[in-house]
Protein backbone atom coordinates (compact mmCIF):
# COMPACT_ATOMS: atom_id res chain seq x y z
CA UNK A 1 0.00 0.00 0.00
CA UNK A 2 2.84 2.15 1.13
CA UNK A 3 4.33 2.30 -2.57
CA UNK A 4 0.62 3.18 -4.16
CA UNK A 5 0.56 5.71 -1.44
CA UNK A 6 3.71 7.45 -2.21
CA UNK A 7 3.32 7.16 -6.02
CA UNK A 8 -0.07 8.90 -5.48
CA UNK A 9 1.45 11.72 -3.63
CA UNK A 10 4.02 11.84 -6.00
CA UNK A 11 1.26 12.33 -9.13
CA UNK A 12 -0.66 14.80 -7.10
CA UNK A 13 3.04 17.18 -6.79
CA UNK A 14 3.84 16.62 -10.64
CA UNK A 15 0.23 18.33 -11.22
CA UNK A 16 0.79 21.20 -8.69
CA UNK A 17 4.21 21.77 -9.93
CA UNK A 18 4.83 20.89 -13.05
CA UNK A 19 8.39 22.82 -13.16
CA UNK A 20 9.37 20.43 -10.10
CA UNK A 21 10.88 16.74 -10.17
CA UNK A 22 9.01 15.49 -6.24
CA UNK A 23 10.34 12.09 -7.79
CA UNK A 24 13.35 13.53 -7.44
CA UNK A 25 13.25 14.74 -3.84
CA UNK A 26 14.84 13.34 -1.04
CA UNK A 27 12.36 11.88 1.17
CA UNK A 28 12.84 13.81 4.42
CA UNK A 29 13.30 17.26 2.00
CA UNK A 30 10.89 19.89 2.82
CA UNK A 31 8.55 20.17 0.06
CA UNK A 32 7.82 23.31 0.26
CA UNK A 33 11.49 24.49 -0.21
CA UNK A 34 11.99 21.97 -2.52
CA UNK A 35 9.20 22.46 -4.85
CA UNK A 36 8.51 26.29 -4.32
CA UNK A 37 4.94 26.00 -3.09
CA UNK A 38 3.23 29.22 -1.48
CA UNK A 39 0.26 28.64 0.71
CA UNK A 40 -2.42 28.50 -2.58
CA UNK A 41 -0.42 25.53 -3.86
CA UNK A 42 0.16 23.78 -0.62
CA UNK A 43 -3.88 24.44 -0.05
CA UNK A 44 -4.12 22.66 -3.56
CA UNK A 45 -2.00 20.00 -2.70
CA UNK A 46 -4.10 18.60 0.58
CA UNK A 47 -6.86 19.61 -1.70
CA UNK A 48 -5.30 16.51 -4.07
CA UNK A 49 -4.76 14.22 -1.28
CA UNK A 50 -8.39 14.54 -0.34
CA UNK A 51 -9.51 13.94 -4.05
CA UNK A 52 -7.39 11.06 -4.62
CA UNK A 53 -6.72 9.04 -1.62
CA UNK A 54 -9.93 10.08 0.63
CA UNK A 55 -7.87 11.55 3.46
CA UNK A 56 -8.92 14.87 5.07
CA UNK A 57 -5.90 16.81 6.68
CA UNK A 58 -6.90 19.08 9.38
CA UNK A 59 -4.15 22.35 9.07
CA UNK A 60 -2.80 21.57 12.38
CA UNK A 61 -1.59 18.30 11.07
CA UNK A 62 0.11 20.60 8.00
CA UNK A 63 2.95 20.47 9.89
CA UNK A 64 3.03 15.97 9.94
CA UNK A 65 3.03 16.38 5.77
CA UNK A 66 6.08 18.64 5.06
CA UNK A 67 7.78 16.16 3.84
CA UNK A 68 7.06 12.92 1.03
CA UNK A 69 7.88 10.48 4.30
CA UNK A 70 5.83 12.79 6.94
CA UNK A 71 2.55 12.50 4.09
CA UNK A 72 3.08 9.01 3.12
CA UNK A 73 2.67 8.05 7.00
CA UNK A 74 0.18 11.00 7.65
CA UNK A 75 -1.94 9.70 4.84
CA UNK A 76 -1.92 6.20 5.64
CA UNK A 77 -2.96 6.89 9.68
CA UNK A 78 -6.19 8.99 8.50
CA UNK A 79 -6.75 6.57 5.98
CA UNK A 80 -6.36 3.64 8.11
CA UNK B 1 -6.93 42.40 -31.90
CA UNK B 2 -7.84 44.07 -28.57
CA UNK B 3 -5.64 46.07 -26.83
CA UNK B 4 -4.24 44.47 -24.14
CA UNK B 5 -2.59 47.83 -22.28
CA UNK B 6 -1.40 50.49 -23.12
CA UNK B 7 1.96 50.05 -24.76
CA UNK B 8 0.68 47.05 -26.57
CA UNK B 9 0.98 46.88 -30.88
CA UNK B 10 0.68 43.89 -31.45
CA UNK B 11 -0.37 39.77 -30.55
CA UNK B 12 0.64 36.61 -31.84
CA UNK B 13 -2.66 34.48 -32.54
CA UNK B 14 -1.47 31.24 -30.68
CA UNK B 15 -4.54 29.11 -30.64
CA UNK B 16 -9.02 29.06 -31.94
CA UNK B 17 -10.80 27.95 -29.01
CA UNK B 18 -13.76 28.51 -31.50
CA UNK B 19 -14.17 26.73 -34.54
CA UNK B 20 -15.79 28.53 -37.92
CA UNK B 21 -19.77 27.98 -37.27
CA UNK B 22 -19.42 27.81 -33.34
CA UNK B 23 -22.06 29.74 -31.20
CA UNK B 24 -19.92 31.69 -29.23
CA UNK B 25 -21.92 33.38 -25.83
CA UNK B 26 -20.66 36.71 -24.09
CA UNK B 27 -18.01 36.03 -22.28
CA UNK B 28 -16.92 32.83 -24.42
CA UNK B 29 -13.01 32.33 -24.76
CA UNK B 30 -12.64 31.94 -28.53
CA UNK B 31 -8.88 32.52 -29.45
CA UNK B 32 -5.58 32.57 -27.25
CA UNK B 33 -2.99 35.21 -27.95
CA UNK B 34 0.32 35.96 -26.87
CA UNK B 35 1.57 39.19 -26.18
CA UNK B 36 4.44 40.81 -23.55
CA UNK B 37 2.63 39.11 -20.87
CA UNK B 38 2.17 36.17 -21.71
CA UNK B 39 -0.47 33.88 -23.26
CA UNK B 40 -4.12 35.36 -22.88
CA UNK B 41 -7.36 34.54 -23.63
CA UNK B 42 -9.52 36.39 -25.74
CA UNK B 43 -13.21 36.59 -24.69
CA UNK B 44 -16.38 37.74 -27.17
CA UNK B 45 -18.14 41.01 -26.04
CA UNK B 46 -21.34 40.07 -27.66
CA UNK B 47 -23.18 36.69 -28.83
CA UNK B 48 -23.22 35.05 -31.99
CA UNK B 49 -21.53 32.78 -34.01
CA UNK B 50 -17.85 32.44 -35.40
CA UNK B 51 -18.45 33.43 -38.92
CA UNK B 52 -14.53 33.23 -40.36
CA UNK B 53 -11.15 33.26 -38.27
CA UNK B 54 -9.96 35.63 -40.58
CA UNK B 55 -5.53 34.84 -39.44
CA UNK B 56 -3.98 31.58 -39.13
CA UNK B 57 -2.28 30.42 -36.13
CA UNK B 58 1.00 31.83 -35.20
CA UNK B 59 0.21 35.28 -37.14
CA UNK B 60 1.73 38.24 -35.81
CA UNK B 61 -1.54 41.23 -36.00
CA UNK B 62 -1.61 44.48 -35.16
CA UNK B 63 -3.78 46.11 -32.33
CA UNK B 64 -7.47 47.20 -33.85
CA UNK B 65 -7.01 45.02 -36.99
CA UNK B 66 -9.83 41.94 -37.26
CA UNK B 67 -8.84 38.48 -35.90
CA UNK B 68 -12.03 37.00 -36.67
CA UNK B 69 -15.50 37.60 -38.18
CA UNK B 70 -18.56 37.28 -35.65
CA UNK B 71 -22.35 37.14 -36.67
CA UNK B 72 -24.27 38.63 -34.04
CA UNK B 73 -27.22 36.73 -32.95
CA UNK B 74 -30.44 36.76 -34.64
CA UNK B 75 -28.56 37.74 -37.64
CA UNK B 76 -29.85 35.56 -40.93
CA UNK B 77 -26.33 33.83 -42.23
CA UNK B 78 -25.31 36.68 -45.08
CA UNK B 79 -25.41 39.75 -43.05
CA UNK B 80 -22.46 41.73 -42.34
CA UNK B 81 -20.68 40.40 -39.90
CA UNK B 82 -18.99 42.20 -36.60
CA UNK B 83 -15.53 41.62 -37.00
CA UNK B 84 -14.15 40.52 -33.63
CA UNK B 85 -13.27 41.94 -30.90
CA UNK B 86 -15.58 44.67 -30.79
CA UNK B 87 -17.57 46.27 -33.20
CA UNK B 88 -16.09 49.89 -33.10
CA UNK B 89 -15.53 51.53 -36.09
CA UNK B 90 -11.43 51.96 -35.22
CA UNK B 91 -11.28 48.63 -35.12
CA UNK B 92 -12.99 47.65 -38.30
CA UNK B 93 -11.13 50.79 -40.13
CA UNK B 94 -7.54 50.21 -39.06
CA UNK B 95 -4.96 49.91 -41.43
CA UNK B 96 -4.63 46.67 -43.04
CA UNK B 97 -1.52 45.30 -40.59
CA UNK B 98 1.52 43.38 -42.57
CA UNK B 99 0.16 39.80 -41.96
CA UNK B 100 3.98 38.12 -42.50
CA UNK B 101 3.36 34.41 -43.45
CA UNK B 102 2.98 31.92 -40.45
CA UNK B 103 5.88 30.36 -39.08
CA UNK B 104 5.34 26.71 -40.03
CA UNK B 105 6.41 24.62 -37.04
CA UNK B 106 9.58 22.97 -37.99
CA UNK B 107 8.72 19.02 -38.46
CA UNK B 108 5.87 19.02 -35.68
CA UNK B 109 4.05 16.11 -36.53
CA UNK B 110 7.26 14.36 -37.52
CA UNK B 111 8.88 13.19 -33.93
CA UNK B 112 12.81 13.11 -33.78
CA UNK B 113 14.66 9.60 -33.24
CA UNK B 114 11.24 7.32 -33.21
CA UNK B 115 10.07 9.28 -30.37
CA UNK B 116 6.70 8.17 -30.40
CA UNK B 117 3.54 10.62 -30.06
CA UNK B 118 -0.17 9.50 -30.22
CA UNK B 119 -2.14 10.90 -33.11
CA UNK B 120 -4.03 13.60 -30.81
CA UNK B 121 -0.73 15.45 -29.36
CA UNK B 122 0.63 15.03 -33.29
CA UNK B 123 -2.38 17.19 -34.28
CA UNK B 124 -2.62 19.27 -31.08
CA UNK B 125 1.11 20.18 -31.75
CA UNK B 126 0.71 21.13 -35.32
CA UNK B 127 -2.47 23.14 -34.25
CA UNK B 128 -0.69 24.90 -31.27
CA UNK B 129 2.54 25.25 -33.71
CA UNK B 130 4.66 23.07 -30.45
CA UNK B 131 7.93 21.39 -31.77
CA UNK B 132 7.70 17.59 -30.74
CA UNK B 133 11.58 17.90 -30.40
CA UNK B 134 12.18 18.04 -26.61
CA UNK B 135 9.06 16.90 -24.96
CA UNK B 136 9.37 14.65 -22.43
CA UNK B 137 6.17 12.14 -22.89
CA UNK B 138 4.25 11.22 -19.94
CA UNK B 139 2.57 7.90 -21.63
CA UNK B 140 3.25 4.56 -21.99
CA UNK B 141 7.01 4.31 -22.37
CA UNK B 142 7.24 7.81 -22.63
CA UNK B 143 4.79 8.12 -25.36
CA UNK B 144 4.23 11.95 -26.21
CA UNK B 145 0.25 12.58 -25.05
CA UNK B 146 -1.92 15.33 -25.90
CA UNK B 147 -1.73 16.93 -22.58
CA UNK B 148 2.58 16.93 -23.49
CA UNK B 149 1.90 19.24 -26.01
CA UNK B 150 -0.88 21.45 -24.32
CA UNK B 151 1.43 21.95 -20.87
CA UNK B 152 4.55 22.64 -23.72
CA UNK B 153 2.54 25.23 -25.37
CA UNK B 154 2.05 26.79 -21.49
CA UNK B 155 5.15 27.25 -21.07
CA UNK B 156 6.93 30.50 -22.18
CA UNK B 157 9.54 30.29 -24.46
CA UNK B 158 12.67 32.01 -23.83
CA UNK B 159 11.80 34.84 -26.33
CA UNK B 160 8.26 35.17 -24.38
CA UNK B 161 10.20 35.55 -21.16
CA UNK B 162 12.39 38.10 -23.01
CA UNK B 163 9.17 40.12 -23.85
CA UNK B 164 7.81 39.81 -20.57
CA UNK B 165 11.25 41.05 -18.52
CA UNK B 166 11.55 44.21 -21.34
CA UNK B 167 7.40 44.89 -20.39
CA UNK B 168 8.14 44.86 -16.65
CA UNK B 169 11.51 47.18 -17.30
CA UNK B 170 9.37 49.60 -19.36
CA UNK B 171 6.70 50.03 -16.96
CA UNK B 172 9.57 50.04 -13.64
CA UNK B 173 10.96 53.09 -15.88
CA UNK B 174 8.46 54.74 -16.11
CA UNK B 175 7.14 54.26 -12.62
CA UNK B 176 10.45 55.67 -11.29
CA UNK B 177 10.36 58.84 -13.92
CA UNK B 178 6.96 59.51 -13.44
CA UNK B 179 5.97 58.30 -9.95
CA UNK B 180 6.58 60.53 -6.82
CA UNK B 181 6.58 57.26 -3.93
CA UNK B 182 6.03 58.16 -0.45
CA UNK B 183 5.79 54.79 1.28
CA UNK B 184 4.35 54.19 4.82
CA UNK B 185 4.30 50.83 6.87
CA UNK B 186 2.76 49.28 9.89
CA UNK B 187 3.08 45.69 11.64
CA UNK B 188 -0.59 44.25 11.69
CA UNK B 189 -1.33 41.98 14.67
CA UNK B 190 -2.94 38.50 12.91
CA UNK B 191 -3.82 36.47 15.84
CA UNK B 192 -7.62 37.79 15.24
CA UNK B 193 -7.76 36.95 11.51
CA UNK B 194 -5.69 33.74 12.02
CA UNK B 195 -8.29 32.06 14.97
CA UNK B 196 -11.15 33.10 12.32
CA UNK B 197 -9.07 31.32 9.62
CA UNK B 198 -8.92 28.08 11.81
CA UNK B 199 -12.22 28.12 13.17
CA UNK B 200 -13.65 28.68 9.61
CA UNK B 201 -11.13 25.91 8.12
CA UNK B 202 -11.86 23.21 10.76
CA UNK B 203 -15.65 23.86 10.10
CA UNK B 204 -15.09 23.73 6.11
CA UNK B 205 -14.91 21.17 3.70
CA UNK B 206 -11.46 20.58 2.29
CA UNK B 207 -12.57 21.98 -0.82
CA UNK B 208 -13.46 25.59 0.39
CA UNK B 209 -10.54 26.19 2.79
CA UNK B 210 -9.14 29.67 2.84
CA UNK B 211 -5.40 30.97 3.18
CA UNK B 212 -4.61 34.25 4.69
CA UNK B 213 -4.16 35.81 1.40
CA UNK B 214 -7.65 35.66 0.81
CA UNK B 215 -8.18 37.86 3.80
CA UNK B 216 -5.30 40.24 2.74
CA UNK B 217 -7.40 41.18 -0.26
CA UNK B 218 -10.51 41.12 1.07
CA UNK B 219 -9.17 43.60 3.83
CA UNK B 220 -7.41 45.44 1.21
CA UNK B 221 -10.58 45.99 -0.32
CA UNK B 222 -12.71 46.98 2.76
CA UNK B 223 -9.84 49.42 3.34
CA UNK B 224 -10.16 51.06 -0.19
CA UNK B 225 -13.58 51.97 0.45
CA UNK B 226 -13.06 54.43 2.90
CA UNK B 227 -9.82 55.86 1.24
CA UNK B 228 -11.15 56.18 -2.27
CA UNK B 229 -7.98 58.76 -3.29
CA UNK B 230 -6.18 56.01 -3.43
CA UNK B 231 -8.16 54.02 -5.89
CA UNK B 232 -7.63 55.45 -9.36
CA UNK B 233 -5.41 57.14 -11.42
CA UNK B 234 -3.31 60.41 -11.65
CA UNK B 235 -4.16 62.58 -14.87
CA UNK B 236 -3.49 66.08 -15.79
CA UNK B 237 -3.30 67.61 -12.69
CA UNK B 238 -5.95 65.79 -10.34
CA UNK B 239 -6.95 62.24 -9.32
CA UNK B 240 -9.20 60.14 -11.27
CA UNK B 241 -11.18 57.90 -9.04
CA UNK B 242 -12.00 54.25 -10.41
CA UNK B 243 -15.58 53.53 -11.03
CA UNK B 244 -14.70 49.95 -8.98
CA UNK B 245 -12.67 48.25 -6.80
CA UNK B 246 -10.29 46.11 -8.92
CA UNK B 247 -7.40 44.61 -7.06
CA UNK B 248 -4.07 43.42 -9.34
CA UNK B 249 -2.34 41.02 -7.78
CA UNK B 250 1.42 40.42 -8.63
CA UNK B 251 1.17 36.42 -9.45
CA UNK B 252 5.37 35.50 -9.40
CA UNK B 253 5.24 32.75 -12.38
CA UNK B 254 6.70 29.62 -12.37
CA UNK B 255 10.12 29.72 -14.29
CA UNK B 256 10.63 32.98 -13.92
CA UNK B 257 8.34 36.19 -14.71
CA UNK B 258 5.47 38.19 -13.32
CA UNK B 259 2.06 38.62 -14.12
CA UNK B 260 -0.52 41.28 -12.96
CA UNK B 261 -4.29 39.97 -12.78
CA UNK B 262 -7.34 41.56 -11.24
CA UNK B 263 -9.70 40.41 -9.14
CA UNK B 264 -12.79 42.71 -10.36
CA UNK B 265 -14.82 44.47 -7.57
CA UNK B 266 -13.49 43.19 -4.80
CA UNK B 267 -15.13 45.14 -2.03
CA UNK B 268 -18.56 43.68 -2.99
CA UNK B 269 -16.85 40.17 -2.12
CA UNK B 270 -17.19 38.30 1.24
CA UNK B 271 -14.65 35.91 1.85
CA UNK B 272 -15.80 32.63 0.22
CA UNK B 273 -16.04 34.37 -2.87
CA UNK B 274 -12.95 36.41 -2.61
CA UNK B 275 -11.02 32.61 -2.02
CA UNK B 276 -12.77 31.39 -4.92
CA UNK B 277 -11.77 34.23 -7.68
CA UNK B 278 -8.26 34.38 -5.75
CA UNK B 279 -7.90 30.52 -6.47
CA UNK B 280 -9.19 30.92 -10.14
CA UNK B 281 -6.75 34.05 -10.73
CA UNK B 282 -3.73 32.43 -9.94
CA UNK B 283 -4.35 28.99 -11.16
CA UNK B 284 -5.35 30.65 -14.74
CA UNK B 285 -2.03 32.94 -14.43
CA UNK B 286 0.03 30.07 -13.70
CA UNK B 287 -1.39 28.06 -16.50
CA UNK B 288 -1.65 30.66 -19.32
CA UNK B 289 -5.29 30.69 -19.06
CA UNK B 290 -5.85 34.61 -18.06
CA UNK B 291 -8.61 36.57 -19.60
CA UNK B 292 -7.86 39.64 -21.80
CA UNK B 293 -10.50 41.74 -19.20
CA UNK B 294 -8.61 40.20 -16.10
CA UNK B 295 -5.18 42.07 -16.93
CA UNK B 296 -6.37 45.78 -18.08
CA UNK B 297 -8.74 45.80 -15.18
CA UNK B 298 -6.88 46.43 -12.23
CA UNK B 299 -6.78 49.99 -10.16
CA UNK B 300 -4.33 49.26 -7.75
CA UNK B 301 -1.64 46.42 -6.95
CA UNK B 302 -1.11 44.29 -4.35
CA UNK B 303 1.97 42.10 -4.20
CA UNK B 304 2.68 38.88 -1.27
CA UNK B 305 6.23 38.09 -1.06
CA UNK B 306 5.78 36.72 2.34
CA UNK B 307 5.74 33.17 0.49
CA UNK B 308 9.61 33.80 -0.79
CA UNK B 309 10.33 34.62 3.06
CA UNK B 310 10.68 38.42 2.84
CA UNK B 311 9.67 40.23 5.77
CA UNK B 312 9.22 43.63 4.53
CA UNK B 313 8.65 45.16 1.24
CA UNK B 314 8.84 48.46 -0.47
CA UNK B 315 6.46 48.21 -3.52
CA UNK B 316 6.33 50.10 -6.94
CA UNK B 317 3.20 51.66 -8.05
CA UNK B 318 2.05 50.41 -11.24
CA UNK B 319 1.86 53.27 -14.28
CA UNK B 320 -1.79 54.29 -14.18
CA UNK B 321 -2.30 54.08 -10.57
CA UNK B 322 -1.78 55.82 -7.51
CA UNK B 323 -1.08 53.40 -5.06
CA UNK B 324 0.62 49.67 -4.59
CA UNK B 325 0.30 47.53 -1.09
CA UNK B 326 2.96 45.55 -0.20
CA UNK B 327 2.41 42.25 2.16
CA UNK B 328 5.51 40.65 3.97
CA UNK B 329 6.02 36.97 5.51
CA UNK B 330 3.69 36.06 8.80
CA UNK B 331 6.04 35.61 11.70
CA UNK B 332 5.34 34.74 15.06
CA UNK B 333 7.15 37.53 16.96
CA UNK B 334 7.11 38.45 20.98
CA UNK B 335 4.17 41.54 21.18
CA UNK B 336 2.91 43.45 23.66
CA UNK B 337 -0.37 42.90 24.41
CA UNK B 338 -2.48 44.25 28.15
CA UNK B 339 0.98 45.01 29.66
CA UNK B 340 2.22 41.49 28.82
CA UNK B 341 4.51 40.12 26.05
CA UNK B 342 2.83 37.26 24.24
CA UNK B 343 3.95 35.44 20.70
CA UNK B 344 1.58 36.83 17.92
CA UNK B 345 1.34 35.77 14.01
CA UNK B 346 2.37 39.19 12.55
CA UNK B 347 2.48 40.78 8.96
CA UNK B 348 4.57 44.04 8.16
CA UNK B 349 2.35 45.51 5.28
CA UNK B 350 3.77 48.92 3.17
CA UNK B 351 1.53 51.33 1.07
CA UNK B 352 3.20 53.29 -1.95
CA UNK B 353 1.46 56.65 -2.49
CA UNK B 354 1.99 58.67 -5.70
CA UNK B 355 2.86 62.06 -3.70
CA UNK B 356 0.96 64.17 -6.20
CA UNK B 357 -1.99 62.36 -5.44
CA UNK B 358 -1.78 61.90 -2.04
CA UNK B 359 0.06 62.55 1.44
CA UNK B 360 1.43 59.87 3.84
CA UNK B 361 -1.89 61.00 6.12
CA UNK B 362 -3.91 59.18 4.03
CA UNK B 363 -1.65 55.67 3.40
CA UNK B 364 -2.02 55.54 7.04
CA UNK B 365 -5.32 55.99 7.20
CA UNK B 366 -5.61 53.07 4.78
CA UNK B 367 -3.30 51.10 6.97
CA UNK B 368 -5.12 51.79 10.20
CA UNK B 369 -8.29 50.24 7.94
CA UNK B 370 -6.73 47.28 7.25
CA UNK B 371 -5.48 46.57 10.03
CA UNK B 372 -9.20 47.01 11.57
CA UNK B 373 -10.87 44.91 8.20
CA UNK B 374 -8.07 42.05 8.56
CA UNK B 375 -10.30 40.07 10.82
CA UNK B 376 -13.47 39.22 8.55
CA UNK B 377 -16.62 40.42 10.26
CA UNK B 378 -18.47 37.62 9.13
CA UNK B 379 -18.91 34.57 10.97
CA UNK B 380 -16.07 32.08 10.11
Amino acid sequence: MSRDVRATIVRCLQEIAPEGNPSALAPNADLREGLDLDSMDFLRFVQALHRELGVTIPEREYRTIATLDGCVRTCERLAG
Amino acid sequence: MPSLGSDMEAGTLVAWRRAPGDPIARGDVYAEVETDKGVLEIEAYEAGVLEAQLVPIGTKVAVGAPIALLRKEGEPSGTPAVRAPGPSVAAAEAPTPSVPAPPMPPSAAHPPNGRRATPRAKRRAAELGVPLEGLTGTGPDGTIVEEDVERASRRPSDEARARMRRAIAAAMERSNREIPHYWVGTTIDLAGASAWLAARNARLPVAERTVMGALFVHATARALRLTPGLNGSWSEGRTLQAGGIHIGLAIALRGGGLMTAAIRDADELDVAATMRALDDVVGRARSGHLRASELSAPTITLTSLGERGVERLMPRIAPGHVAAVGFGRIVERPWASDGAVVVRPLVEVTLAGDHRASDGHEGAAFLGALASAIRPEEEP
